[in-house]
């Protein structure tokens, strides 16, 4: 479950940050080391969203910081 | 003392070309690049569509000149321009890495905006929710943005604004530059109009405003400006860019001069919404303002290329304004509106046909006003007829006319030394 979580988030990161798949692992920053700004976390969240249909509140998006955040919540919102 | 001003680069993405040699030996081809809709699906919707053609732009790919990952937040308006700017600092071989980038501005009108962006976004609001409303949902649409990511992608950092003045965009966005050139508020200005507006939702607003031809069965013949049979405008799409530079900064740095542009005059109807003033009286003063301001007599003018949309009453009137500012001359200078070929660009229209003037002035060829059939005793001037046509031309103007009743003009000379 997990890893399948990791390799459709990461497919997404990909897409959407126009970064290569080996820099997307769980310790990256999706800031810092994938350089989204503000609007590409909404943007991101929008399309993690609906990837994996889920709703994810504003207060748990705020801590959402490296890859590895977005695979947990999901993984534990899934579950 | 002002600032001379000259033409050192020309860029184009239009219906008939996304680069300016296409698009150049298109115009002089006499080809037109209109064609049934295809960006949209006509038939999804309750009613049929009254204008079912456009001058669309084909086959543009945006990658060769914006980050793959920016793409994704510019509406399709913003991509044409990048384009075009791109293009055009290529074609003045500008190398920005050597210049003052606080003496570098942009100024690129758009008349609408991000329409493409406004009618998905409305969509998922109707259709999802608040909460899918794209966080770049403002700025892809806000109609300044050209300007703004211009400068992004070239780093520019000087004056920086944008005309939105309906179909007059472009022209007054052009001739603002040039005033910031002439006044010395910076070296170089990349400047011109854009506009992307074949969606639904303005389509549907232009036929309900009994604007747009309705030759859905005839669409090359259906841009006629000027001839008898004509029943309204084609819609175009694209963006026309253009460097200005002071004319002592072009010396300096060894560029090529295409033209020089000399002056620029605007005026209001305060008439209509749409319909233009009565014998075209704003765009008459709008052109006598322009020659006043290029210090030049009616006399010295051959060639103009005309708002011309193949409207009924804007070519009718324009032709009344043409008359009234030139007199006799009128019937001496040679009049055209391209329009025939790339249909109406609306913003982008006078980026467009600013970089027409600059070619008709380099090249001394006049392009031609193609689907004239049928002789209109109204318009009566010499459209320059179906061919195009080798001519002295040293002095040319272009009008741009809008909705809100804003008239636009600007003049270009053939560049001399003295």
């Amino acid at each position: 479950m997990a890893a399948d979580t990791l390799d459709r988030v990461k497919q997404i990161i990909v897409e959407r940050l126009d970064v290569e798949a080996e820099e997307v692992t769980l310790e990256a920053g999706i800031k810092e080391d994938l350089g989204a700004d503000s609007l590409d976390v909404v943007d991101l969240i929008m399309e993690l969203e609906d990837e994996f249909k889920l709703t994810i509140e504003e207060e748990d998006a705020e801590k959402i910081n490296t890859v590895g955040d977005i695979v947990n919540y999901i993984s534990a919102k899934v579950s | 003392m002002l600032n001379r001003v000259v033409v050192t680069g020309l860029g184009v993405v239009s219906p008939i070309g996304n680069d300016l040699s296409t698009f150049w030996d298109s115009l002089l081809a006499g080809k037109s690049g209109v064609g049934p809709v295809t960006h949209f699906d006509l038939d999804s919707f309750p009613t049929p569509f009254t204008t079912r053609i456009a001058a669309e732009v084909k086959n543009f790919d945006p990658l060769p000149f914006i980050d793959k990952k920016e793409v994704r937040k510019m509406d399709i308006f913003i991509q044409y321009a990048i384009a075009a700017a791109k293009m055009a600092i290529a074609d003045a071989k500008l190398d920005l890495e050597k210049e003052d980038l606080d003496e570098v501005g942009v100024y690129i009108g758009s008349g609408i905006g991000g329409m493409n962006t406004i009618e998905s976004n409305a969509r998922l609001l109707q259709e999802r929710g608040p909460k899918r409303v794209s966080p770049f949902f403002i700025p892809m649409l806000i109609a300044n943005m050209a300007s703004g990511q211009v400068s992004i992608q070239t780093g520019a950092k000087g004056p920086n604004s944008a005309s939105v003045t309906a179909c007059s965009s472009g022209t007054h966005s052009i001739g603002e530059a040039f005033r910031i050139l002439q006044r010395g508020e910076a070296s170089v200005m990349i400047t011109g109009g854009t506009e992307a507006t074949v969606t639904p939702l303005s389509f549907a607003g232009f036929c309900s405003a009994h604007a747009m031809s309705t030759r859905n069965d005839d669409p090359q013949r259906a841009s006629r400006p000027f001839d008898k049979e004509r029943d309204g405008f084609v819609m175009g799409e694209g963006s026309g860019i253009l460097v200005l530079e002071t004319l002592e900064h072009a010396l300096a740095r060894g560029a090529n001069i295409i033209a020089e542009m000399v002056g620029y005059g605007m005026t209001a109807d305060a008439h209509h919404l749409t319909a233009p003033a009565p014998e075209g009286e704003g765009a008459r003063r709008s052109m006598i303002r322009a020659m006043k301001d290029a210090n030049l007599e009616p006399t010295e003018v051959d060639y103009i290329n005309a708002h011309g949309t193949s409207t009924d009453l804007n070519d009718k009137f324009e032709t009344m304004a043409i008359k009234g500012a030139f007199g006799n001359h009128a019937y001496k200078l040679a009049v055209s509106s391209t329009k025939s070929m790339t249909g109406h660009l609306l913003g982008a229209a006078g980026g467009v046909e600013a970089i027409v003037l600059a070619k008709t002035i380099q090249d001394q060829v006049i392009p031609a006003t193609i689907n004239y059939e049928f002789p209109d005793p109204e318009c009566d001037l010499d459209y320059v007829p179906n061919e195009a046509r080798r001519a002295n031309v040293r002095v040319a103007l272009s009008n741009s006319l809008g909705f809100g009743g804003h008239n636009a003009t600007i003049v270009m000379k053939a560049f001399e030394e003295v």
